[in-house]
């Protein structure tokens, strides 16, 4: 073996060899079929044992049955798809291409000025017109923007990575329920003790991380999160431990009760209206768009005083803030503390609006969508918020109905005997589309930053720009 | 002249293990600019960070204006009236040049806020016309201008520049010498400058000090130094 080749390449045969270095400078020399192929190959190899074998119950255990048709379908279709995709690429130039990046951020800039005010006048007048399930599906985004939003705090202006954020929303949802079923306070008693607990948990999560960036630090916050969960889970003489906490009381509006019994101390009784569901499912909707624009509001303003712009340049280099006289870890802590107890309000919102709680609602998976929801929409973008909250939650809720709508109304025809259940592709559906929207939108669906002071006419700079240092 | 407004006696520091100042006694007095010129590696940079704390000096003390800060956090040597342009500048990408100077506003809670900046904007006259584009869309010598000019933003008595010449073009480096200058003798500004391009910086400065391996070897004034053989040979020749 001469010294050329003592790197075990698993491929020792010359003529294997030299087939792979032909294709591999195909590929780099941009020869669209080549790198189609290869993605084929790729594919057939991911495919040929997950979809070229099922296993069906057979007479003695399970038996395999190959499906070389499907396979080959798989694979032709990854042919097709990459190519088409590098045919399209090539017939855009790069200044083209630029210039098309640079027109679509101007205008969503410009859409993001006309489009806030719009959605904020559709949320309000919401419970006008909607019905019982679009008010409640209303009531989960605007949870997920207000989570979005407290979160977009610690990673999108400061700039630390928190992979465990729902466990800020754990302990705001189990304060204000053992408060509530063991002590009687009520939920706007509760809610700001519910912030003020959570922000603890957030200094008491920044002081050991401190000195930790990026990869460590998201670690360590994970693990935080699952501590958090665990301790729920074993606490159980606090906690109740798996069971949860149930029947935790309702908010009221200024002491009046939501409630059919028609009281001069409910809300029906007292305005001398009928009793409906309804009217606790729309209260519920206000109360968490107030939290939620509270929370829009409180960060609006933040990123223009001092505390707001050190928060930017931590993001940004934290030994330049050093030479600057910034007190990184004071810094760090509130953008900690701040972040958690957005969190813990709306944990609080969470545990009166079920009525219950138990550890499985604060599971890795909601930090991971609430960390989506932020990336997705563009780091530090609070309208990017609005949108990928929009979007990932409503959408999916939305593509979940529309599937079942699809499956039970027989629209799918002879195909229908192939999908025999649509719902199950919800799941596969929303992971492509976040994927062709972080292919296209790298940076978020809202990328640019607005300076926080603006001197005449505000500036949108598009992320392509940003991240060349042009512009 | 009452005493010098920064003075090291016998600072080590060390990273890790590793020793990089090997007790270093250095004066800087009031409206001086002095130079500490040495090679790569000789612990310069380490130097100025030790001046502010971090890393913190092992032996030694550091005197600010006759107060001991060699054990303070880097914060709070900050808020004395020291200002730091840190090597290889710093400056925030993402944000403008008009926050990135109010950054530097912020140690002394924005006094004289608009004063200061028309001052660095006489200085740098280039930084008002950029003032609303992103820090890292400005040339390497504007973003060395807005390094210093939010660093002149905490109104310091004390300005350390680490590296200004880093990178740049022998007409933008004289450029920003030239301001220095200017600085120093219009406001009387005190100021520690670390170099590499030791002839320029020598020529600048009121006095010098060479820094080899940790250890100041030579210090006398500028043109003293700059007449002294083995300067020549070690940091002039074949060089700048």
């Amino acid at each position: 073996m001469s010294a050329t080749n003592v790197a075990p390449t698993g491929t020792d045969d010359p003529g294997s060899r030299q087939l792979l270095r032909r294709i591999s400078k195909s590929v780099a020399g941009g020869n669209p079929f080549a790198d189609a192929a290869l993605s084929a190959l790729v594919a057939f190899g991911l495919f040929a044992a997950l979809i070229g074998l099922r296993t069906d119950s057979g007479p003695v255990g399970l038996v395999l049955t190959p499906r070389p048709w499907a396979l080959a379908g798989w694979v032709g279709a990854v042919f097709l798809v990459r190519l088409l995709v590098l045919l399209w690429r090539q017939r855009t130039r790069p200044a083209q291409a630029y210039a098309e990046n640079r027109r679509l951020a101007e205008g969503l800039a410009h859409l993001s000025r006309l489009l806030a005010p719009a959605l904020l006048l559709l949320a309000l007048a919401l419970p006008s017109f909607a019905d019982r399930s679009y008010l409640d599906l209303g009531v989960l985004v605007l949870t997920y923007v207000m989570l979005g939003w407290g979160l977009n705090v610690v990673v999108g202006l400061a700039g630390l990575l928190d992979l465990g954020y729902v466990a800020f929303y754990a302990v705001g949802a189990y304060t204000y329920a053992i408060f509530s079923t063991q002590f009687g306070l009520g939920f706007w008693t509760c809610l700001p003790l519910a912030g003020a607990l959570a922000a603890l948990w957030g200094v008491m999560l920044g002081f050991p991380v401190l000195r930790l960036r990026g990869d460590y630090l998201a670690i360590v916050t994970l693990a935080f999160g699952e501590i958090i969960r665990i301790l729920l889970i074993n606490w159980a003489s606090l906690t109740g431990g798996p069971n949860g906490i149930s029947g935790i009381p309702r908010p009221t509006l200024f002491g009046l009760r939501f409630d059919a019994s028609g009281g001069p101390d409910t809300f029906a009784g007292y305005f001398g209206l009928e009793y409906s569901p309804t009217q606790r499912a729309v209260f519920l909707y206000y109360v968490i768009l107030a939290l939620a624009l509270l929370t829009n509001w409180f960060t609006l303003r933040l990123r223009r005083v001092a505390l707001g712009r050190a928060w930017e340049a931590l993001r940004e280099d934290e030994i330049a803030c050093r030479s600057l006289g910034i007190n990184v870890t004071a810094t760090k802590l509130t953008a900690f503390a701040i972040g958690a107890t957005f969190g813990g309000f709306a944990g609080a919102f969470f545990a009166t609006r079920a009525a219950f709680v138990s550890p499985e609602s604060f599971t890795f998976i909601e930090s991971a969508i609430v960390l989506a929801v932020v990336v997705l929409g563009g780091l530090g973008s609070q309208f990017g918020v609005v949108l990928s909250a929009l979007v990932m939650i409503g959408g999916l809720e939305m593509l979940r109905n529309a599937l079942s709508e699809l499956a039970s109304g027989g629209y799918l025809g002879p195909l229908g005997a192939l999908v025999p259940d649509p719902g199950q592709y919800r799941m596969l559906i929303f992971g492509l589309a976040l994927v062709v929207v972080m292919v296209l939108r790298p940076r978020g669906l809202v990328s640019g930053r607005t300076p926080s002071v603006a001197l005449g006419r505000r500036r949108e700079i598009s992320a392509e720009l940003v991240a060349e240092g042009r512009g | 002249m009452s005493g010098p407004l920064l003075k090291l006696s016998g600072v080590t520091a060390f990273y890790g293990a590793i020793q990089a100042l090997k007790g270093v006694d250095l004066e800087v007095a009031p409206g001086e600019i002095v130079t500490l010129i040495g090679a790569n590696g000789a612990g310069k940079s380490t130097l100025m960070m030790t001046i502010c704390g971090s890393p913190h000096a092992r032996h030694g003390q550091i005197l600010y204006d006759g107060r001991d800060i060699t054990a303070l956090p880097t914060h709070e040597i900050m808020h004395m009236g020291l200002a730091q342009s840190p090597e290889g500048r710093r400056i925030f990408g993402r944000m403008t040049v008009h926050e990135n100077l109010l950054m530097g506003a912020q140690v002394v809670a924005m006094r004289n806020y608009a004063a200061t900046r028309d001052m660095v904007f006489t200085l740098f006259p280039r930084l008002k016309e950029r003032l609303t584009q992103r820090g890292g869309t400005l040339s390497g010598g504007e973003q060395q201008m807005l390094a210093i000019g939010r660093a002149l933003m905490s109104q310091p008595r004390l300005l350390l520049l680490d590296e200004p010449s880093l990178g740049l073009a022998p007409l933008v480096v004289r450029q920003i010498f030239g301001a220095i200058r200017q600085l120093n003798r219009d406001t009387g500004l005190t100021v520690l400058l670390v170099e590499q391009n030791a002839f320029q910086a020598l020529r600048l400065a009121h006095r010098g000090y060479v820094l080899v391996n940790g250890a100041v070897t030579m210090a006398g004034s500028g043109a003293e130094l700059l007449a002294r053989p083995e300067i020549r040979a070690a940091y002039l020749e074949g060089g700048h």
